[in-house]
């Protein structure tokens, strides 16, 4: 069974379908809310049926050295599946949710407008292509973030974009040095360029431009200071996909292609990867626990738990680039690339329950709420689901891949950065114990006798997120799943500059 | 030396945006870094006329060999198009984000009735 769907279509299909959408006014807005929809489920079907292929598409038929193309692997796949999966969920919350705002279909069009843009960076075998569909997704994230225009949510936004724009510019000087440096914009020649010759002065300025731009993308520790004020005043769907996925496919995602695939992994810089996870994951959790708006919360644990993947996946890089032993690299690589995935569904069920909650009670602030457990019972079970799993409780989805992390690290040698790890988990799991102890256990306060719980399309969306928590454990243990899904984009980095081949022949095979 | 002066520009908009307080101020810091990052590439495909430079375009004349290709002398001479595509692209993406960015200021000031940073402080934690 394959259903061989182009390439473009992922970042065509949202695309028209966003600048179709604000042509809908008040009177018609169900119908633009479905469309949006069905443009979501059909992106998440055609996600799930690219996996286990491998394809260039070349935009115009110009062929590599000239034109643009788009690269299919298992890296991008896996990528295009978790995006899928929080953005459906998400629009599907956003039905009801966004009836609190006026001016849904413009909503919906910037939403679209967000998924064209991480679509079209997971699919780009191009530096300045990459660029390009970065800043559209960025541009969108920073009007959705400042979408209810008060005091909070203006504030926030202006933030994000200065910081934002900083870390575009960052990338694009990068890609200005890497063109003047190897004379080509598409990753396969760079790649190929890089293996020949090795890095020289410039290129690993640019390399170092990368870390600085990408890393403000991703929000990692010396860079994250935009963060915890942006996810929370966005609303709660939005929320959702900026700390779900667009941290990852803007920061993480970027990140790891350049640096295993385009300009090759060598040891200092495995270091810096390593490094900006462990402080990401320490420093996060420890902010996080402290904090007693719940999205804030989130927010600062989003920080902690990019540190893991980031932690997993320089892992990776340090023991390739010290010719290790591979199967330790290819365990530390599915740590943490199943963690990200793990984490893009988690944490949008947690931005997804905060919405909720706060849909029904008219707050956030954990001491303002509780005894919410009866009162809310489906929002509960979602919240529970999603807190053991992030805490790493077993069979639940987090556990597996914190296992998977702490067994590579221990395999290569590292006993102290395993015993780092563990220890975060356990003040995430502190961390999440306080927010089901004051929002769903004690005493319920007087003015919240009343509340009910919107029922519907948003109660769906977080039960079809909580039962991927609980589904997802399958994926390692069931051999085929993992083989295909996490195997193939773990091997996909792993190659590192042997991407460049891969692609250039894949491109004579299509006889193109 | 020229390559060095454009990193010099992007500093300074840089650290405009780091130490001013008027939003104003920290929107004309973006505009310098992306200036100077669009100059940065201009340069890239840069050549002096002096040397005979020739805009990118074959037009005709001994620019064109016999078999109507573009000759070896076309190619020794043009400027390099490429980074100008870029610079175009650059430049209007730059347009957006500085529409919204001036777009938010002015919202931030009806709400706040002032520019000053230090004083648009509600989130904190």
């Amino acid at each position: 069974m394959s259903l061989n769907i182009p390439l473009p279509l992922f970042i065509a299909l949202p695309l028209a379908v966003a600048f179709l959408l604000p042509l809908f006014g008040t009177k018609t807005r169900g119908f633009a809310s479905f469309i949006a929809v069905l443009t979501t489920a059909a992106l998440l079907v055609f996600s799930i049926f690219s996996f286990g292929r491998f394809e260039v598409y070349c935009v115009g038929r110009w062929t590599i050295p000239l034109g643009i193309n788009l690269v299919l692997d298992g890296i991008s796949a896996l990528m295009l599946l978790t995006i899928s999966i929080v953005s459906f969920a998400a629009i599907l919350f956003s039905n009801r949710y966004m009836e609190q705002y006026t001016a849904k279909s413009k909503y919906l069009s910037l939403f679209l407008l967000m998924v064209t843009g991480m679509n079209g960076v997971v699919l780009s075998g191009d530096i300045f292509n990459l660029f390009v569909f970065l800043e559209i997704a960025s541009i969108a994230s920073y009007a959705l973030v400042g979408f209810g225009c008060q005091h909070e949510e203006l504030e926030a936004a202006f933030k994000y974009m200065v910081l934002g724009s900083v870390a575009s510019m960052f990338v694009l000087f990068a890609v200005g040095v890497v063109y003047g440096n190897t004379g080509s914009l598409n990753m396969a020649v760079i790649s190929k360029h890089v293996a020949e010759n090795g890095l020289n002065t410039g290129l690993a300025f640019a390399l170092a431009l990368f870390i600085a731009g990408f890393g403000l993308k991703a929000a990692l520790v010396p860079f994250h200071a935009w963060l915890p004020d942006a996810h929370p005043s966005a609303p709660a769907p939005i929320s959702a996909m900026l700390s779900g996925v667009l941290i990852k496919a803007l920061g993480i995602y970027s990140l790891s292609r350049i640096i295993f695939n385009v300009l090759g992994v060598s040891v200092p810089i495995s270091w810096v990867l390593i490094t900006l996870g462990l402080l990401s994951m320490v420093i996060g959790a420890l902010l996080a626990i402290g904090q007693w708006d719940f999205k804030r919360l989130l927010a600062y644990s989003s920080i902690s738990q990019i540190g893991y993947v980031m932690f997993g996946i320089g892992l990776a890089a340090l023991i390739l680039s010290k010719k290790g032993n591979p199967v330790w690299a290819s365990l530390a690589m599915l740590g943490g690339l199943f963690h990200l995935m793990n984490h893009a569904v988690f944490k949008s069920l947690l931005f997804l329950t905060s919405g909720s909650i706060e849909m029904s009670t008219g707050t956030r602030q954990l001491k303002e709420l509780g005894g919410l457990a009866e009162k809310l019972p489906i929002t509960r079970s979602a919240c529970t689901i999603a807190s053991a799993s992030i805490a790493g409780i077993p069979p639940f989805n987090g556990f597996w891949s914190k296992l998977i992390l702490v067994i590579a690290a221990v395999q290569a040698g590292f006993y102290t950065l395993a015993a780092v790890t563990v220890f975060v988990s356990i003040v995430t799991l502190i961390m999440f114990l306080k927010v089901q102890r004051y929002v769903f256990l004690g005493e319920l306060p007087e003015n919240l006798k009343s509340v009910v719980e919107h029922r519907g399309l948003m109660a769906f969306a977080m039960i079809f997120l909580a039962v991927l928590c609980v589904l997802m454990g399958a994926l390692v243990i069931y051999e085929p799943f993992r083989v295909v899904v996490l195997d193939n984009a773990v091997n996909a980095l792993l190659d590192g500059l042997a991407y460049a081949g891969k692609v250039l022949n894949a491109q004579i095979l299509n006889g193109q | 030396m020229l390559y060095s002066l454009c990193f010099l520009l992007f500093m300074i908009g840089l650290y405009c945006v780091l130490v001013k307080k008027n939003m104003i101020k920290i929107v004309v810091g973006i505009l310098l870094m992306e200036y100077a990052v669009n100059l940065f590439l201009v340069m890239l495909g840069w050549r002096k006329v002096a040397d005979g430079a020739v805009a990118p375009i074959a037009a005709g004349g001994d620019l064109l060999d016999k078999a109507g290709t573009v000759s070896q002398l076309f190619v020794s001479r043009a400027v390099d198009p490429l980074p100008q595509a870029l610079v175009l692209t650059s430049i209007v993406i730059g347009l957006g984000s500085l529409a919204l960015m001036v777009a938010i200021c002015i919202r931030t000031y009806e709400k706040y009735g002032t520019f000053d940073i230090t004083r648009i402080r509600r989130l904190k934690g």
